[in-house]
């Protein structure tokens, strides 16, 4: 049985192929760049941090992204989080779909996002923040923010640019709890751009063309009968990533509270993998192959 | 029920990748590029090393569904065709940045546009079928 496992899972991965990452150094913001049709990338991100009276935690995403469509991107979190001394737990998963109503390129791209989550109140993945989201949310113990779910749509309007080398990206964020609990808002601002922006005749590891550095800036803007900046958290956040491989891609970022509501430090730190037409292995091989 | 939805999401997924059909290349793109694009001038088009990098960046970007040798796969059309060829290097370099998304190729306007410059004067080296 495990032989049979272990040959059908060569099979799987000797019929994919490695598919080249460039991927941008944000955690929170998106762009207007989808997976390509066909390729699952596998990614885990992490961000740590210490609020101010509770104790360093781990919050960590698993996630599967599939290029759907060329304009149509599908994505599957798996949530965790460990607390020193407290606990680990499993926190919950979302569903999210992003697509490019617009299929020319254009100064401004918009993409629309829409997830659900069902996560509950011990999820520390900080993916995104909103409402009035702050540290004292990150202080409780996980035995009693465990017990609260949280069934939550989220839609996001998706702004992003390409120009001279730099991807200029805003993201507007609109959450809502199903249950209860009013429509809560937050913003995402990014930059990135490559060291080199010619490649190289030889392939490389830790050369310019494969590290990009840039930064984001992200935060809270209250609710709907508090809209605005009052007991809202706010971060400022270099980041970089490096292309290790043409598929695997390691990011890091340090982000800084830039406000007393907002966590002092958190760091980010992630791992991608891609792997490039996975649809073909749900196709007749006998048309696929030439 | 607590895994019905978890069970669900894995069941979308997988019946997305399963349902992707990539529709054949017709090269009606052509008739949508501006003139402004079909004409610009490759800045690379004398840098010797051009076609090297462009190799390069067609093996990490490109060959999973041209084929390393270009000769396309499945219905992913072949990239030594004449169309190709024929084709200038502004309106190459215009169909890698916009992408055909409705035909299922991607926007390659991630790459920096000096990279997309690199692949088309690796496009023209390539020998027509």
């Amino acid at each position: 049985m495990r032989t049979t496992v272990l040959c059908l899972l060569l099979l799987f991965l000797t019929r994919l192929t490695v598919l080249s990452a460039q991927e941008l150094p944000y955690f929170v913001t998106y762009s207007h760049h989808l997976e390509e049709p066909g390729s699952l990338e596998i990614e885990t991100k992490t961000a740590s941090g210490q609020p101010q009276q509770g104790n360093v935690f781990f919050g960590t995403s698993f996630e599967l992204e599939y290029g759907t469509r060329a304009w149509w991107t599908s994505e599957l979190y798996l949530d965790t989080q460990g607390t020193l001394h407290d606990s680990a737990v499993f926190t919950g998963f979302r569903i999210e779909n992003r697509f490019r109503p617009l299929l020319r390129e254009h100064l401004f791209n918009p993409v629309l996002y829409v997830e659900f989550e069902d996560i509950n109140g011990a999820n520390k993945s900080l993916l995104e923040v909103v409402g009035h989201d702050g540290h004292p949310d990150l202080e409780e113990p996980n035995g009693s923010t465990g017990q609260e779910k949280k069934r939550e749509v989220e839609l996001k309007l998706i702004l992003s640019s390409n120009l001279r080398g730099w991807n200029f990206s805003e993201n507007l964020t609109a959450e809502k709890n199903l249950r209860h609990a009013p429509w809560e808002f937050g913003y995402a601002l990014a930059a990135s751009r490559p060291l080199r922006l010619k490649a190289g005749v030889r392939d490389c590891r830790f050369c310019a063309e494969n590290i990009q550095l840039g930064g984001e800036l992200y935060g809270g803007l209250g609710d709907i009968e508090s809209l605005g900046l009052h007991d809202t958290s706010h971060y400022v956040a270099p980041a970089a990533n490096l292309s290790l491989t043409p598929s695997t891609t390691l990011r890091f970022s340090p982000s800084f509270g830039l406000n007393a509501n907002s966590v002092p430090h958190i760091f980010r730190f992630g791992i991608s993998y891609e792997l490039g037409q996975l649809s073909r292995l749900f196709r007749n091989p006998e048309r696929s192959s030439r | 029920m607590k895994f019905v939805l978890p069970a669900l999401a894995v069941c979308a997924l997988v019946t997305a990748s399963a349902v992707t059909v990539s529709a054949s290349s017709d090269g009606g793109w052509l008739r949508s590029v501006p003139n402004s694009a079909r004409l610009r001038a490759n800045p690379l088009s004398g840098d010797s090393e051009a076609p090297q990098a462009g190799a390069r960046l067609y093996r990490r970007s490109c060959s999973s569904c041209h084929a390393a040798d270009a000769s396309g796969r499945g219905s992913k059309p072949s990239l030594r065709s004449l169309r190709v060829h024929n084709a200038t290097d502004g309106e190459l370099e215009w169909l890698l940045r916009n992408g055909n998304l409705a035909q299922g190729m991607p926007s390659w306007s991630r790459l920096p546009e000096a990279q997309r410059w690199q692949i088309v004067t690796y496009l023209h080296t390539l020998p027509t079928e």
